[in-house]
């Protein structure tokens, strides 16, 4: 279980989020939600520790985030967008998270399987595609079974077959026992992948609930006609 | 092997294979080369190469630096989200670019030295403080382009900011000096010409090398005074540790900084 409690984030003048609390539970998808500026990537990033809240807490199981770095042994994290120092190879690159993380375990190398990514480990990063690039940060994310999977926008850059083989991935490793956060403007994704959902307006959570919930309790057939009717009825 | 050599380690493998630090030893390697052909006299060649070490290394330090920084912004993130201490990965970036850096410059200016210049009595001790001050240079101005690089996120800023520092030490900085001296000349103003000229780290460099060279003509204003307040060799030891304040400042002010920077 990850919990947030009344968590606060300004950059200068700007209120990114605003008093979050939030549950998210254990071995269960959570998708959050918003338009572009509503504060998921910041909320995303207070839980690895890249930002550091003004005020409010994180818990992750019974460790309280206080600055120090070792629970992190126990997330695995795709950022939005895959960018990787050029003259390193996959492989290489790889090899340096492998050299980083202490666990002795074997690592999880389906995604690198899936994706066939054998071929292209040798090459230089700034010679691979958007595509690939993008396949080698999922592969990374999930390289040594983390507890926790953080996923930022995982599908985007992806074509069609990748896609729906990441999406097998995250729901097989929901199925083990993981917790996993993802944020995606794709309402169908979220609404086949997700559990549960957290809309955020603004830097504020708006809903957290179950999906099913949300469709239902709105008349509305599909998620995205729901969340669309949240979100214009908040901002009117 | 502790975090911080691992990451090194993998630093170095991307710095040198870029083509940029490959293109920067050979063209101290064609300059110092070039220069050895036309004159012969290791003296000489110092000088010469002493007024264009002065000028690029910072030069280059702190824009390749700087940029470095900015592009490095994704990957510090997925690094940052790794179970690992930010001192530990800040410390590993700097080095990981700073000595491949210095390796370029001392590889570039070495070897013609070994080539040609070693037969001459006292080109030993000349080319290590060459090298020594060249090596002092990057490590300073690469710590100055980290720090800049972590105060602002917005690139045009940072690299407007990077260049404007080395327009002011490089090229600013003397004519300061000058009009000081010139206007305040019947005044005793050793004391505050020397501490003017350590608020310089490439002034120290370029006393360094003076005062290891010699060459009072040379010299200029602040040398002399380096040398007669001082003496040679304390000249040369107060210079040398003047400039490790300047490294160890802007790369603890940039570390503050990294330790408490969101991203």
């Amino acid at each position: 279980m990850i919990t947030i409690k009344n968590l606060h984030k300004r950059f200068g003048k700007l209120e990114v989020l605003k008093d979050i609390n939030l549950s998210i539970e254990t071995g269960k998808i959570t998708a959050i939600v918003g338009p572009n500026g509503s504060g998921k990537t910041t909320l995303i990033k207070c839980i690895l520790g890249l930002v550091k809240p003004d005020k409010g807490e994180i818990r992750i199981g019974d460790v309280t985030l206080n600055g120090h770095w070792m629970y992190r042994e126990d997330i695995g994290y795709m950022p939005q967008t895959a960018r990787f120092p050029d003259n390193l190879t996959g492989q290489e690159l790889l090899r340096l998270i492998k050299d980083l993380r202490r666990k002795n375990n074997s690592p999880d190398e389906e995604i690198i399987k899936a994706y066939k990514l054998q071929s292209e480990m040798n090459k230089p990063v700034r010679n691979l595609s958007g595509g690939t690039k993008q396949k080698l940060n999922a592969a990374i994310a999930f390289l040594f079974s983390p507890r926790v999977l953080i996923l930022d926008e995982p599908t985007a850059g992806l074509d069609p077959v990748s896609s729906s083989s990441l999406k097998d991935k995250i729901n097989k490793e929901k199925d083990s026992g993981k917790t996993i956060i993802l944020t995606s403007h794709i309402m169908s994704e979220v609404q086949e992948l997700s559990d549960n959902i957290v809309i955020l307006l603004e830097g504020k959570k708006f809903f957290d609930g179950p999906v099913s919930g949300i469709v239902n309790g709105s008349k509305e057939t599909t998620l995205e006609r729901a969340v669309a009717r949240i979100m214009r009825d908040a901002q009117l | 092997m502790n975090t911080t050599l691992k990451i090194v380690k993998y630093q170095l493998h991307d710095v040198i294979r870029s083509k940029w630090l490959i293109f920067y030893t050979i063209f101290f390697f064609l300059i110092a080369e070039g220069l050895f052909r036309f004159s012969g006299d290791s003296s000489k060649v110092v000088i010469s190469l002493m007024n264009i070490t002065l000028i690029i290394i910072p030069l280059v330090s702190i824009i390749y630096g700087t940029i470095y920084v900015y592009n490095s912004r994704e990957f510090i993130e997925l690094m940052l989200s790794q179970p690992i201490d930010r001192r530990a990965l800040y410390v590993s970036m700097y080095v990981g670019l700073a000595f491949p850096l210095a390796a370029g410059f001392s590889i570039g200016v070495g070897i013609p030295f070994l080539i040609t210049g070693f037969h001459e009595p006292g080109a030993l001790s000349i080319i290590i403080t060459l090298l020594a001050s060249g090596i002092l240079l990057t490590l300073v101005f690469t710590a100055i382009a980290f720090f800049v690089a972590n105060l602002t996120e917005e690139r045009i800023k940072g690299f407007g900011f990077a260049i404007l520092i080395w327009f002011f030490f490089a090229v600013l900085y003397d004519g300061i000096l000058l009009m000081v001296t010139y206007s305040f000349g019947e005044y005793p103003i050793e004391r505050p010409i020397i501490i003017l000229s350590m608020l310089n780290s490439i002034d120290l460099a370029r006393i360094l090398l003076m005062l290891q060279l010699d060459i009072s003509a040379l010299m200029g204003y602040t040398g002399a005074v380096f040398r007669n307040f001082f003496g040679s060799n304390t000249g040369i030891a107060v210079s040398f540790a003047s400039l490790a304040v300047w490294v160890a400042v802007p790369f603890a002010l940039g570390m503050w900084r990294f330790v408490r920077k969101d991203f």
